[in-house]
């Protein structure tokens, strides 16, 4: 398939994504553009794991396509997957492991080796505030800690999109807001971030637009600001559920 | 790249591994714990010790010269824990486990056997009461206790002092016995023959030893070369070797599972790296620790219990090495198949001991019923015990081995086949 010219660093279009008579993603389109941060938002079960499991090609979608700069992502050991990040809502790690000794592991994944790998490594810890336990088995980490050194894992390799999915869940204030010096840091650095959250404030200080999606489709896409004076609210949250309704989600 | 991940893939697992003691110790102390213990209750008939003695109950009813000379051969037996007791005391060690057969001595059974020696009529009847749990040593009583009651009654019957009445009354019986004229005449002179033998004057002094067994037996266990002795250690630590193999293949699944609830499996499908690596990156580890947990068994029983590989070294290797990959790639299939760890880990659990069981970890196939043996073929437990043994206690060359490691590497194929299509790859 031919591309059309884009600035966006990751791009999906139309995706779709059914599993038995459940529809799960059907015709999400977003774009990733490098220095931005676009923030996924949804209820329970609107569709936004499977969304980034497309990107990320954790999933291959039914229909529509994802492009890495500009070309169609091909297969699961296309070079191009070296170019996103994925910062899984779970804590990835390998618990009985050193963080050092994880990220040895994870940076060879992407053929990281020697002092390419060591200077990544030590880079990476530097960030997120973990340096001086890099050789602490993961196992003896608090929950913020293990949340930092998730990040890191997905930043390891360098990417230049990184796809966070739900990266503050359970941390203490000072492990969050950590972790937002992290991001906006790479935001800086030209990153194309983005975000799913359910904290509609973490949403409004790092989101430079805003993806609403329920049922598997796109309702909402545009600025925080935009979204809040197209709806008259005067907050995130209150479009959100203006948007969404009030009804419980408990998929 | 690709050989990058694969090591980093392999390194991990082992380091993981190493890292986990209760692992350690299922890998390494376990086999060699069970299959110590296995071998020292098979240590195959080279081991020179005294043999566990069948503990049986002998009832002496009749009290005669012959039943006393039986009781006495049977005690006499090595093979036989004989105790003497009356009919119900005996019958009761039977009910209760504590004696594998009651043998009862019936009154008037010498008189009678000694009659029936030569007309064939009216046997007398040895009353065997059995543990039915217990039906292999009841054969080898019948057959040892056949031996002491014909050398018993032939002895009384060939010896003057207790002989002769037997021959007069045969001889007083002949006529009714209803024997043909010729026959009837034939006996007579060969009982007649019999008196005079019991007339010679060396008679008194040399008594009739009684019948024996007419032939000796030379037994010769064949294994590796003349002079070598069969150990039994060899094939307890071939069975529980390969059955734990199969509990490192349960360990690799179960992880593999574990890694997807944990989301790791994310996180290694979102790198570039192919399906194909990802699974090979198992296998691999898988391979080395189940090699190793193999080595390390050999190694402890060759250095402990002499085990020795009498055939091929290059042949044990393969064979070994193809145990190692057929056992990787069938935790890989567990890992395809399963859902949850807890489910899982049961259902691979039962198939696994349903394999090493069929496959002769535990007992010889050669007990199976005939069909059952044929099944086993298609299982890869049996292969890889019977090329560890062929290389080990039988030593047979490298040809041996190339069978049995075909066969496991056929099955190491057919299992990461299955388990690369029906792997769920898909994350979300």
């Amino acid at each position: 398939m031919s591309a059309t010219p884009t600035h966006a660093t990751l791009e999906g279009r139309g995706l779709r994504k059914r599993y038995g008579s459940l529809v799960a993603v059907d015709g999400v389109s977003l774009a990733l553009e490098p220095g931005r941060v676009l923030g996924l938002l949804g209820p329970n079960g609107a569709g936004k794991t499977t969304t980034v499991a497309m990107l990320a090609g954790l999933v291959a979608p039914d229909a529509g396509d994802v492009l890495v700069g500009g070309r169609r992502l091909a297969g699961d050991a296309d070079p191009a997957k070296g170019r996103i990040g994925l910062v899984p809502q779970d804590l990835a790690l390998y618990e009985e492991l050193s963080a050092r000794d994880n990220l040895r592991f994870f940076g060879a994944l992407y053929g990281l080796t020697g002092a390419a790998l060591d200077a990544a490594i030590a880079a990476v810890l530097t960030l997120v505030g973990l340096a001086d336990r890099a050789r602490d088995r993961v196992s003896k980490y608090s929950g913020g800690m293990k949340r930092r050194l998730n990040l890191a894992a997905g930043l390891l390799h360098d990417p230049d999109v990184v796809l966070l999915d739900e990266p503050t869940v359970g941390v203490d204030p000072q492990s969050r807001n950590a972790i937002f010096d992290n991001l906006e840091h790479l935001k800086r650095r030209g990153k194309a971030l983005l975000y799913t959250t359910h904290y509609m404030e973490e949403a409004e200080r790092l989101a430079d637009r805003v993806v609403i999606i329920d049922h598997g489709r796109v309702i909402a896409d545009d600025t925080p600001a935009g979204l809040s004076r197209a709806h008259g609210a005067i907050s995130l949250e209150k479009v959100f559920l203006a948007l969404t309704g009030r009804s419980l989600r408990d998929a | 790249m690709i050989l990058t991940a694969l090591v980093a893939m392999v390194r991990k697992d082992l380091t993981l591994f190493l890292a986990d003691r209760r692992a350690l110790v299922m890998a390494f102390a376990a086999p060699i714990a069970i299959a110590s213990f296995f071998g020292s209750i098979f240590p195959g008939p080279g081991a020179s010790r005294e043999p566990a003695r069948v503990a049986i109950h002998l009832v002496d009813q009749d009290g005669g010269a012959i039943a006393t000379a039986i009781v006495a051969a049977v005690k006499a037996d090595r093979n036989f824990k004989v105790t003497t007791s009356a009919a119900a005391p005996a019958r009761a060690a039977v009910r209760r486990g504590a004696s594998a057969v009651a043998v009862i001595i019936p009154p008037g059974f010498g008189e009678a056997a000694g009659r029936a020696l030569f007309a064939g009529r009216e046997r007398p009847q040895l009353e065997l009461l059995y543990d039915p749990s217990r039906a292999s040593e009841l054969a080898m009583v019948r057959g040892v206790l056949t031996e002491h009651v014909m050398q018993a009654v032939t002895r009384a019957v060939f010896s003057p002092s207790s002989g002769r009445a037997f021959v007069d009354g045969a001889l007083q019986r002949i006529d009714g016995a209803g024997l043909s004229p010729q026959d009837a005449r034939a006996l007579r002179e060969l009982l007649t023959s019999v008196q005079r033998f019991y007339d010679r004057p060396s008679a008194a002094a040399a008594p009739s030893p009684g019948f024996s067994m007419p032939y000796n037996v030379r037994e010769e266990a064949v294994t590796a070369r003349t002079g070598a002795v069969y150990n039994g250690y060899a094939h307890s630590f071939a069975g529980m070797g390969v059955q734990f193999l199969f509990f490192a293949a349960i360990d690799l699944g179960i992880g593999v599972l574990l890694e997807r609830q944990r989301g790791l499996w994310k996180r290694l499908r979102s790198a570039p790296v192919s399906r194909f690596l990802l699974l090979a990156g198992k296998a691999g580890s898988g391979t080395v620790i189940s090699l190793a947990t193999l080595l390390v068994s050999f190694g402890f029983a060759m250095l402990v219990f002499g085990v020795r590989i009498h055939g091929s070294v290059v042949g044990f290797f393969a064979v070994a090495l193809a145990c190692a990959l057929m056992s990787s790639t069938f935790g890989l299939l567990i890992a395809a198949l399963g859902n949850t760890p807890g489910t899982t880990r049961g259902l691979a659990i039962l198939a696994v001991l349903l394999m090493v069981m069929l496959g002769g970890a535990w007992v010889p196939t050669f007990i199976f019923p005939a069909w059952l043996q044929q099944l086993t073929v298609v299982v890869p437990a049996r292969w890889a015990v019977d090329g560890l043994d062929a290389m080990t206690w039988r030593g047979l060359g490298f040809g041996a081995a190339l069978a049995p490691a075909g066969v496991l590497l056929g099955f190491a194929a057919l299992f990461g086949a299955l388990a690369l299509v029906r792997f769920r790859w898909e994350e979300a």
